[in-house]
């Protein structure tokens, strides 16, 4: 038992040590570029479940297959989160020991200075000393807000700068780790709810009243704020001239919001970069169609349906289709509708749509009398009309006006005017603002440990005047720079140039008669 | 001046900007191939002269042209060093013409994406190389930058010759921020990336050495004309770690817009995941140069990948992936 324990204990202190190792944390940044990738070639669940359903229809079990795998839910497939997750714990493993030795690093102090400073990678000698080179150092490297140790002997200074290059590269990773932290948290409490709203209509921010809502599973439904907002008008114009004809120019939501019952109602545009926040969530355009107002009148004369009806559109002209169903008229009626916004008819292709904005609105209407097929309450897609049990009365174009009076003295359609409809997202995400400061975080540890050099720097007394001597981790420039400083200051006389022998300050890896130097990984 | 004629001028600008690179790069290369033996000469300038600072990057521009190329060779990398100004200053003026005639940021399409980048990669040529010589990456990078114009106008023309203006999802000065930032950074990954393949070249050529095999053919060829290993590492990491942070910025911007314009800050939208690539796998460059094992020439190689999946990027994804990168607008 003791020995299969200890086998357990070694085994998992080898993991571990595997694990946190920088080996193992490269090949899991490689496996984690690698497993980005099919997300992007593949259609994703949750960002387009139209095109991964086509997909897969269109591919058999090869797309079946890849479906049990994941493949159309990357980003939330377990290898992916597996590989994550390895490497988040694999960083906290390096980092967590590193960031206690920096802190004792911080609290110690510099290291006794090496006997030979010649042999450091940058060195020079001064031999026209001031009085009390050493006092006149300390005083210097301490101005230069070095950490400065001294001998009690005071034959020798030994100074070190830069510590923010390892602080910044610890706070780069953590605040990598806190970025994914706040994302999580965010997914897990926000919520985002889709709604259509036509010109005139309005919403309050209920449950009910979305078409379509997901939230995370700590979300708190009983903290969504009841606020109103209606669509007064959908500004929208595209462009009329040059190679982009028919480009979006302007998208304008122009709605009412009124942030609790009974308070005041604010007038506020929303635009496609410009959402809209309201009741601790932000409401974002999301896209837009045309809808068709009508007014359908049974056999007995009775009006069963007066509204608008929303046609999605299809293509950069909008041309769009959609339904009217009246299961209240007797027989039921059904319609059928293509709708061109700038209608033209071609002997051969028939309806087109020659430009997106509604400039000369032109609608094919099929019609339709008998059983809608809705009593049976199975849940049916309002863009579609199943037409089965049917019997087909005929098609007609109607312009704006038009009255349709139906075959069979089955009714009649009149297409009363075009409206335009918008489609809203309201998000809550209270994290953000927290992913957001993560992020710009790293950005700060990331320039740190990039861009600040550590070094060291020493002072020897010898007997015609004192050595000077550094090491650094990176930015040789830097170093020749408090070299030069500081041997100025150590100089009689001049205060601006340094009256040194032959200046050695650079690579080692050039001067092949130095022997060989203190290792500069040392300072790593 | 009316705006079409402003955008003529652009596009002769660019024209322009064509003919010079394609000189620049015929002189690179005729000074690249007439260099002698830059590492031998290197040694000799040390001996004689014990020049300072020859490890760092920035510092008194070293000297070597002068000792190790023959008076021809220097006379036609300085020219190339002339022509490849001349063309940074026409490629600036062409982008702000354009950006005049259309009056907004003059990054909307893949034609101005190709131009910008063009600017980008020309105007980091420029500036690096007073700062270091970095002549020997001259006909590599003046070749990119033929290529990518010569892409521009063959194959992004059309969206190029009129006036165009933005769609309502591209009117926001994140677009000025964050495209430019990304579009910087992929001037920056180019140079690196450039020296990272010298890099592989000298290396190849010195571990043959060291095998003992028969040094001829293309690498060996080149290794000869090419900086030290420890100064081509030195310089790929140089710019790798000012343009590493810069692309960092580029991701946060666009997820900062993502946010206000699709209405969230990540969705894994093909382009936001490439980018997510694209920092893995520089993120992976730099830990390999620290690591043992990696550093050297699989941090190279890394390098190098990096940058095939920036020009993926670009050329791929923006043109076959379906995604909200595709500048069509809201609802279409």
């Amino acid at each position: 038992m003791v020995t299969f324990m200890n086998t357990v204990t070694v085994w998992l202190r080898w993991s571990w040590r595997t694990l946190t190792s920088m080996r193992t944390a490269l090949l899991l940044l490689m496996l984690l570029a690698i497993a980005a990738v099919p997300g992007s070639i593949f259609p994703q669940r949750g960002t387009d479940d139209i095109r991964v359903q086509r997909y897969i229809a269109n591919h058999g079990t090869y797309a079946t297959v890849l479906d049990r795998l994941g493949f159309f839910h990357v980003y939330a497939s377990p290898w992916f989160a597996a590989i994550y997750l390895l490497l988040l714990v694999s960083l906290v493993g390096c980092v967590v020991p590193r960031a206690m030795e920096h802190g004792k690093a911080m609290k110690a102090q510099p290291p006794l200075a090496p006997k030979n400073l010649e042999r450091l990678p940058a060195h020079r000698r001064v031999q026209n000393v001031v009085a009390e080179p050493v006092d006149v150092a300390i005083a210097h490297l301490r101005s230069k807000r070095f950490r400065v140790r001294v001998a009690e002997d005071k034959t020798w200074v030994s100074a070190e700068k830069g510590y923010l290059r390892e602080t910044g590269n610890l706070v780069f990773h953590l605040a990598l780790v806190l970025l994914v932290i706040t994302i999580a948290v965010g997914k897990t409490t926000g919520a985002q709810g889709k709604m259509v709203l036509v010109e005139g209509q309005g919403f309050t921010n209920q449950l009910a009243q979305y078409d379509d809502f997901r939230s995370g599973v700590f979300f708190d439904r009983s903290s969504m704020v009841p606020f109103t907002l209606k669509l007064t008008k959908f500004d929208v114009a595209f462009q009329r001239t040059g190679s982009e004809r028919g480009a979006p120019a302007k998208f304008d939501a122009h709605v009412n919001v009124q942030d609790s019952f009974g308070g005041p109602v604010r007038s506020q545009i929303i635009r496609v970069n410009h959402p809209l926040g309201a009741g601790g969530s932000q409401v974002f355009l999301t896209s837009h169609g045309y809808a068709l107002h009508f007014t359908v009148r049974d056999s007995a004369g009775q009006t069963v349906w007066s509204d608008s009806a929303v046609f999605a559109p299809e293509g950069a002209n909008m041309l769009s289709r959609g339904v009217v169903k009246a299961p209240d008229a007797k027989p039921q009626l059904g319609f059928q509708g293509i709708f061109a916004p700038s209608g033209m008819v071609d002997p051969t292709k028939g309806l087109f749509s020659s430009f997106p904005d509604a400039d000369a609105p032109l609608l094919f209407m099929g019609a339709f009398t008998g059983d809608l097929g809705l009593d049976q309450g199975i849940p049916q897609n309002v863009f579609t009309l199943d037409a089965s049990k049917m019997k087909r009365l005929g098609i007609q174009p109607l312009r704006v006006g038009d009255k349709w009076t139906l075959p069979d003295k089955a009714g009649s359609i009149t297409f009363d005017g075009v409206h335009r409809w918008a489609s809203f997202v309201v998000s809550t995400d209270r994290s953000e603002v927290w992913v957001l400061s993560s992020a710009l975080l790293a950005v700060v540890g990331l320039l740190l440990s990039l861009f600040i050099p550590r070094r060291r720097v020493f002072m020897r007394m010898t007997d015609d005047g004192v050595s000077l001597g550094g090491l650094h981790k990176s930015g040789a420039d830097t170093l020749t720079t408090d070299l030069d400083s500081l041997s100025a200051s150590l100089t009689v006389g001049s205060r601006e140039r340094p009256d040194t022998t032959p200046d050695m300050t650079s690579d080692t890896q050039n001067l092949s008669d130095v022997p060989a130097p203190p290792r500069v990984e040392e300072l790593s | 001046m009316t705006d079409l004629q402003m955008s003529a001028l652009s596009l002769y600008l660019t024209g322009g900007a064509l003919v010079v690179v394609t000189l620049a790069f015929g002189f690179f290369t005729a000074a690249f191939i007439s260099t002698r033996d830059i590492a031998a000469a290197e040694s000799l300038e040390l001996v004689t002269v014990g020049a300072p600072n020859t490890g760092g990057l920035v510092g008194p521009k070293a000297t070597t042209t002068h000792v190790s190329s023959t008076n021809r060779s220097a006379l036609w990398a300085n020219i190339g060093v002339s022509l490849s100004w001349l063309q940074t200053v026409l490629l600036v003026a062409s982008v702000i013409t354009r950006g005049l005639a259309n009056h907004r940021w003059p990054l909307g399409n893949m034609y101005e994406f190709a131009v910008f980048g063009a600017c980008a990669v020309s105007l980091g040529f420029s500036i690096l190389n007073s700062l270091t010589d970095i002549t020997w990456l001259g006909s590599l990078i003046a070749g990119f930058v033929l290529v990518d114009l010569g892409a521009a106008i063959v194959m992004f023309i059309d969206k190029a010759g009129e006036t165009a203006p933005l769609v309502p999802a591209l009117k926001s000065y994140w677009l000025a921020i964050h495209v430019t930032a990304a579009v910087l950074s992929t001037g920056g990954f180019t140079l690196a990336a450039g020296a990272s393949m010298a890099y592989l070249v000298v290396e190849r050529a010195s571990s043959d050495r060291e095998q003992g095999k028969p040094e001829t053919g293309f690498v060996h060829w080149a290794a000869k004309r090419l900086p030290s290993l420890e100064r081509l590492d030195a310089l790929a990491y140089r710019v790798h770690a000012f343009i590493f942070p810069l692309w960092t910025f580029a991701v946060i911007a666009g997820a900062i817009w993502a946010r206000q314009a699709w209405d969230r800050y990540w969705g894994w939208d093909p382009k936001e995941t490439w980018s997510f690539v694209i920092w893995v796998m520089y993120a992976a460059y730099m830990h390999a140069r620290a690591t043992a094992g990696w550093k050297g020439r699989k941090a190279a190689w890394l390098s190098v990948w990096g940058f095939a999946t920036v020009l993926f990027n670009f050329f791929v994804v923006n043109i076959f992936f379906v995604g909200l990168h595709s500048y069509s607008g809201v609802g279409n």
